[in-house]
């Protein structure tokens, strides 16, 4: 059996919970390297 | 979400993957033991690592353990539609078009190894490298639909944790984390193949060439026995060669002999039925509790006795 094609409705609530969780990923690396730099400042 | 049939192999791409699919396609259980036997390596050392450091290279080798997961199931999708256990992966159940892993794995890997390389250092970065390459290409490529050995070669991937954990915070590699990949290394076969054991049909279905499938199941129990011994001895040798304590050596070494009444149990045992393999799950189960225990007192020996 052939799936229906999904609405637009589904495809727009699938594309905002993947850049949700992709800004939550990227907001997280940010902060990742900053202490990172941190780090590696104190150490040297 | 309608899903297609098992074995599909098209993919519903006009709907975008979720993110949880791409969580699964980095299979979170399995990294939990990589994690863990890397976090060990990292304790274990004899030098302190900062801990944004040490969290950053811990958080790089569950990265690069998720890449490999990826790409794996990127190759393996033929055959993880043809097994019950894998059937509702999310490329198999066409949740996600093929591409869409590929670039997921490729950029979770290179973006791991840049990672570990700006925190920590070159050796680590490289080693976990090699790590990813070597169950992409080695393993899942090259050994795992050609040979019965595949496990045992390939087990290499899943041993190398503990060495980058140990290379994040020392910047080299010494006896103590060898031995410890030895013994992820020689633990990997009786553990999959107990494995193999009960889900033979599985394997076979899919025309993966496991041990149970190709050489029969008296013969897997034989090897599964015959390799708990060398990985006994090594998990006692940190004890005996001075490298751990008292803690770490006892563990290992009840452990161990549990490991190997386990073992001799499946080595002995003429069971047929897949369903009636209470040996070989047994032992399987233990095997997952025996490497997080052992790697476990390793470090509460360095902790504590330190």
């Amino acid at each position: 059996m052939t799936p229906l094609p999904p609405d637009d409705e589904a495809i727009r609530r699938r594309q905002r919970s993947r850049a949700i969780v992709m800004g939550l990923a990227l907001g997280a690396l940010v902060v990742l390297i900053y202490a990172i730099g941190m780090a590696k400042m104190m150490r040297g | 979400m309608a899903s297609q049939p098992l074995g599909s192999p098209l993919a519903d791409d006009s709907l975008p993957a979720d993110w949880r699919d791409f969580l699964a396609l980095t299979k979170p259980r399995v990294m939990t033991l990589v994690v863990f036997t890397g976090l060990c390596g990292l304790l274990a050392a004899p030098v302190a690592i900062n801990p944004v450091l040490g969290f950053t290279a811990i958080l790089c080798i569950a990265l690069g353990a998720g890449a490999a997961a990826a790409l794996n199931q990127w190759y393996e999708a033929d055959l993880d539609a043809k097994m019950r256990r894998t059937a509702n992966r999310p490329l198999p159940a066409g949740r996600m078009a093929r591409q869409s892993a590929l670039h997921f794995g490729v950029g979770l890997g290179v973006f791991s190894v840049l990672l570990m390389g700006l925190a920590t250092n070159l050796l680590a970065a490289f080693i976990l490298a090699v790590s990813i390459l070597f169950y992409v290409l080695v393993y899942t490529v090259w050994l795992k639909r050609r040979t019965p050995q595949n496990i045992v070669i390939g087990g290499a991937a899943g041993a190398f944790p503990a060495l980058i954990g140990w290379a994040a915070a020392t910047g080299r590699v010494d006896v103590l984390p060898v031995l410890l990949f030895a013994l992820v290394f020689l633990w990997t076969p009786p553990h999959f193949w107990a494995l193999g054991l009960f889900v033979r049909s599985d394997y076979a279905a899919a025309g993966v060439p496991m041990m149970p499938v190709v050489a029969g199941q008296r013969a897997t129990r034989l090897q599964v026995f015959l390799y708990t011994l060398p990985m006994a001895a090594c998990a006692a040798a940190p004890w005996a060669m001075g490298l751990a304590g008292a803690i770490y050596g006892w563990t290992a070494a009840i452990l161990s002999a549990l490991f190997l009444v386990l073992a001799a149990r499946v080595a002995l045992s003429r069971e047929t039925d897949q369903a009636l393999m209470l040996p070989e799950r047994r032992l399987f189960k233990f095997s997952i509790l025996y490497l997080f225990v052992v790697f476990g007192a390793l470090v509460a020996d360095r902790l504590l006795l330190a």
